[in-house]
C-alpha cells in the first residue's frame, strides 16, 4: 500500500490544473437540458477534446489521452476543483464508450469511439419502456431482421439526454419468440432516422432532461448491433455496471459538493447554530470514504481486476450521500431554501444567498439528487442484487 | 499510488483467520468470560508464534518488523473472532510506544530492549493507562503497565504494591480496572512534551486498532445474519428470501464496505506518520463504529427472539462492537476532532486533497 502520488502523477495534475484554469468558461453555461445549453456544452466538449482532455483514460487512437485510471481520477479531481461544466455526453463517454471498448468490433470502435470522444455525436440511453422499468427484462420494443437491417418498432422512455441527443443506445427484442433476458440485442440507433420520433418530457426540475422515443419501422443497419444477436442482456449489464460504478460517478463530484456544503455551513453557522454541524461533517466524511473506496477499486482494476456486483454498493452509497448533502444544505438555507434562481442565471440573484452563478443551486441540485436513487437501477434493485449476488441470500420471490 | 494489500499481507491475514476460527470459537470466548483472570496463556503463546503479538516488533527484537499496514489486517481477524485477550494494548499500542521510548535515550532503549523480545515471544502482557480512558484494561494479568500520570509516562512492573479494582463491563470479555499505584522517580520514562507526543501517538494507534477489530466483528455479525436468514424458514421459505430481511443486510454491507477503505487509509497514515493521521484515525473509528452499531442492530433484528438470548452467539460480537466503539475515544470525541479539521479556516478539503496529508 502506497498512498503517495508519483512525480509523474503530480506533474500530470499540475498540467491538467493549468489547462483547466486557462480554458474553463468564466461564465456558467446554461443547463444542458435546454437547446441553447446543450450546444454550449457540446462546444465545451470540443474544447476539451482539442486540449486532449476529453477522454483521459481512452487510447489515443480513439480520441483519448492514453492515460491510466489513476490519472483519470486525478483529472476528475482537477475538473471538479476547477468548477468545469457537466459532461453533456456522459452517456457516450462514460457508459457506451467503455461498452464498445469491451464488446465492439474493430470497425465499430473506429466508427463510434472518436465521435464519442469529440462529442460530435452525443448519446441518449434507451433502456426503460412504459412496461419495463425495474423489470428491464420485460422489454417489448423489437427489432425485426430484414436483410442487412433491423426494423424497429415500439417505445423507449426516460431516455436521458434524449431531447437533444444525436444517437441512442438500447436494448431491443430481436427474437420475437423470446422471453425475459433472452433474445435481446444491444443496438445503436441514430435519432434522426426516418421512423424515429422524439418527444421531450419535462422533469421534476422543469427541464427536458429525458424523452420518450417512438420507433415506427425505423431501419437500423445490422452493423449497429453491439456483440451477438441475443447477447443484449450481457452487454447491458456491463453498461449498467459502468453507470452504477466507477466512471460516471467519480468521487470528485461528491467531494466538491461536500466542500461547498462545508462552506455553506460556515457562512451560515451563526444563524443555524450547532444543530447541523455533525450532519455537515458526516457528509464530508462519507464523500471522502467514497473517494478512498474508488482509489481502492482503481488499484484493483489496474492489477487486472474487474468491476462486478460491488457496483451496486457504490450506487447506493453515492446516490444516498448526494441526497443527504443537498438536504443538509437546504436545511442550512432555511427559509431561503425554497427560492428558485433568478430567471437570468447570469445576473446576481436578489436573494441573500448571493449571486446565483457563484454558488451551487442547492434546490436544483436537491431535485436532481432525488433522481439518483431511481436511475441506473433503483436502489431497491441494487439491494436485491447485493442480497442475492454478494451476500448469497436466497432469491426473493 | 497503490491502494491495495500485497498477496503476502493477505496470506498472513488468512493464516490468522484460519487459526482463530479453530483456536478461538465462541466456546472459548465464553469460557474466558467466566475465567477468573480472563486470560488464556496457551492461546496467547500461539498468537505469539503466529507473529501477531510481535508483528510490529522490530526483527532485531524477535518480531516480524512489520507496521500498521500489516497489523490492521491481523487485528481485523482478532475482531472477527471476538478474541477477548489484550492484543490491542500489548501488540498495537505498547510495542510502538516502547519503540518510540527507545529513541528518547538510553533508559528508554533499555526498557524497549527488555520488553519487546518478551512481547514478541508471548512472555509479556502490557497494559496501558491513558489519560483518554478512565480504565486500564487487563491490569491484573499485565507484566508491565505503561501509565500516564500528569504530564509523565511511567513504566511500572507488576508488583505487590499495585492494587486494582475491577469494574464489570457489558462485554464480559472486556476486563476494566482502575489501578492504584505510587508514581516514583525511577518508574518515570518520559515527561513533558515527549510524554505528550508519545501519548498522542498511542491514542492514534489504540483507536486505529479498535477500528480494525470493528471491521472484523461487523463482518462476522453480517455473516451470522446471512447464514441464519438462509436457514431459518417461516411462511414456508427461508426468511432471507424476503426483501424486508434482505435490504437491511444489504445496507449493512454498504456501510461495512465504505468503512473499510477509511480504516485502511488510517493504517497507512499511522505507519507513514502522515500529517493527516489524527483525522484519518478518527474518521476510521467513527466509520467502523457506525458500521458495527448499524450491523449489530440489523443482525439482531434478523435473528429475532433467538438473537435476544444469552445462548445464541450473536451477542459475543454485538457486545464487542459496542465496547470497541467506547475504547480509545468515543464517537463524540473523534467527531470533534474531524469537525475541528473540516470546519477550520482554509481547511484542505475538496477534490484532490484526500492524500495531501500524506505528502
Amino acid at each position: 500500500m502506497d498512498l503517495l502520488y508519483t512525480p509523474a502523477q503530480r506533474a500530470f495534475r499540475a498540467e491538467a490544473r493549468a489547462w483547466l484554469e486557462a480554458h474553463v468558461p468564466a461564465a456558467p453555461l446554461r443547463s444542458f437540458d435546454t437547446r441553447e445549453g446543450f450546444e454550449q456544452h457540446r462546444a465545451w466538449e470540443r474544447s476539451l477534446h482539442a486540449g486532449g482532455y476529453a477522454m483521459v483514460p481512452w487510447p489515443v487512437a480513439y480520441g483519448g489521452r492514453g492515460a491510466d485510471l489513476l490519472e483519470w481520477l486525478i483529472f476528475e479531481e482537477e475538473y471538479y476543483r476547477a468548477g468545469a461544466p457537466k459532461r453533456v455526453n456522459q452517456n457516450g463517454i462514460f457508459l457506451l464508450g467503455p461498452t464498445i471498448m469491451e464488446f465492439g468490433t474493430p470497425a465499430q470502435k473506429a466508427r463510434f469511439l472518436p465521435k464519442i470522444a469529440s462529442s460530435e455525436e452525443v448519446w441518449a440511453q434507451g433502456w426503460s419502456e412504459p412496461n419495463a422499468g425495474s423489470d428491464m427484462a420485460a422489454i417489448q420494443a423489437h427489432a425485426q431482421r430484414d436483410g442487412d437491417c433491423y426494423v424497429l418498432r415500439g417505445q423507449k422512455t426516460w431516455a436521458s439526454r434524449g431531447a437533444f441527443a444525436d444517437w441512442l443506445f438500447g436494448m431491443f427484442r430481436t427474437d420475437p419468440a423470446s422471453e425475459r433476458h433472452k433474445g435481446l440485442s444491444f443496438l445503436l440507433v441514430p435519432l434522426d432516422a426516418p421512423g424515429v420520433t422524439v418527444r421531450p418530457v419535462a422533469q421534476l426540475g422543469g427541464e427536458t432532461g429525458f424523452a420518450e422515443v417512438f420507433f415506427d419501422d425505423a431501419r437500423v443497419p445490422v452493423e449497429n448491433r453491439l456483440a451477438g444477436e441475443g447477447d443484449g442482456w450481457r452487454v447491458a449489464m456491463a453498461t449498467a455496471g459502468f453507470e452504477r460504478g466507477l466512471m460516471l460517478r467519480s468521487p470528485a463530484r461528491f467531494q466538491k459538493t461536500a466542500q461547498q456544503l462545508v462552506a455553506l455551513y460556515r457562512e451560515h453557522a451563526m444563524r443555524v447554530g450547532e444543530a447541523l454541524r455533525d450532519d455537515v461533517v458526516r457528509c464530508w466524511m462519507d464523500a471522502e470514504a467514497y473517494a478512498l473506496e474508488t482509489y481502492r477499486t482503481v488499484s484493483r482494476l489496474l492489477a487486472g481486476g474487474k468491476i462486478g456486483f460491488e457496483a451496486s454498493l457504490n450506487k447506493i452509497f453515492w446516490s444516498e450521500l448526494d441526497v443527504r448533502m443537498h438536504e443538509t444544505a437546504l436545511r442550512i438555507l432555511g427559509p431561503h431554501a425554497d427560492l428558485r434562481p433568478a430567471p437570468d442565471a447570469t445576473a446576481p440573484a436578489a436573494s441573500p444567498v448571493g449571486a446565483a452563478h457563484a454558488r451551487p443551486d442547492w434546490l436544483d441540485g436537491y431535485l436532481f439528487s432525488l433522481s439518483g436513487p431511481i436511475y441506473a437501477g433503483t436502489n431497491e434493485i441494487q439491494r436485491n442484487l447485493i442480497a442475492e449476488r454478494i451476500l448469497g441470500l436466497p432469491r426473493s420471490v | 499510488m497503490r491502494f491495495a494489500f500485497r498477496d503476502d499481507q493477505l496470506l498472513l491475514q488468512s493464516t490468522v483467520r484460519d487459526f482463530l476460527r479453530k483456536a478461538c470459537p465462541p466456546a472459548v470466548v465464553r469460557r474466558l468470560w467466566t475465567d477468573e483472570t480472563g486470560h488464556d496463556p496457551a492461546l496467547w503463546a500461539q498468537l505469539a508464534e503466529l507473529g501477531v503479538l510481535g508483528a510490529v516488533v522490530p526483527e532485531a527484537h524477535g518480531g516480524l518488523g512489520l507496521d500498521e499496514r500489516d497489523l490492521v489486517l491481523l487485528l481485523e481477524e482478532t475482531g472477527r473472532a471476538a478474541l477477548p485477550l489484550p492484543v490491542v494494548a500489548t501488540a498495537a499500542v505498547a510495542v510502538p510506544l516502547l519503540g518510540e521510548l527507545a529513541e528518547t535515550g538510553a533508559a528508554g532503549a533499555r526498557l524497549a530492549g527488555h520488553w519487546l523480545p518478551r512481547i514478541a515471544a508471548g512472555d509479556a502482557i502490557v497494559a496501558v493507562g491513558h489519560p483518554e480512558d478512565p480504565f486500564v484494561t487487563d491490569a491484573p494479568v499485565a507484566d508491565l503497565l505503561l501509565l500516564a500520570h500528569g504530564d509523565e509516562l511511567h513504566a511500572v512492573e507488576r508488583t505487590a504494591a499495585l492494587r486494582w479494582v475491577r469494574h464489570p463491563a457489558n462485554d464480559p470479555g472486556r476486563r476494566l480496572y482502575t489501578v492504584a499505584w505510587q508514581p516514583r522517580a525511577e518508574t518515570a520514562v518520559a515527561a513533558g512534551a515527549v510524554a505528550q507526543r508519545l501519548l498522542e501517538a498511542a491514542f492514534e494507534r489504540g483507536a486505529l486498532a479498535c477500528a480494525a477489530q470493528l471491521l472484523g466483528a461487523t463482518e462476522q455479525m453480517l455473516d451470522l445474519a446471512v447464514a441464519y436468514a438462509g436457514q431459518r424458514e417461516q411462511f414456508g421459505r427461508p426468511i432471507g428470501s424476503f426483501q424486508a430481511v434482505q435490504h437491511p443486510l444489504a445496507d449493512a454491507k454498504v456501510q461495512l464496505e465504505y468503512a473499510r477503505p477509511v480504516v485502511y487509509k488510517a493504517a497507512w497514515s499511522v505507519a507513514a506518520r502522515a500529517a493527516s493521521r489524527g483525522v484519518d484515525v478518527s474518521h476510521a473509528k467513527l466509520a467502523a463504529g457506525a458500521a458495527g452499531d448499524f450491523t449489530a442492530r440489523r443482525a439482531l433484528q434478523v435473528h429475532g427472539a433467538i438473537g435476544y438470548t444469552w445462548e445464541q452467539d450473536l451477542h459475543l460480537w454485538m457486545r464487542r462492537a459496542w465496547s470497541l466503539a467506547l475504547d480509545w475515544g468515543t464517537a463524540p470525541r473523534h467527531l470533534a476532532r474531524v469537525s475541528a479539521f473540516v470546519l477550520a479556516d482554509g481547511a484542505p478539503i475538496g477534490p484532490g486533497h484526500s492524500f495531501e496529508g500524506a505528502g
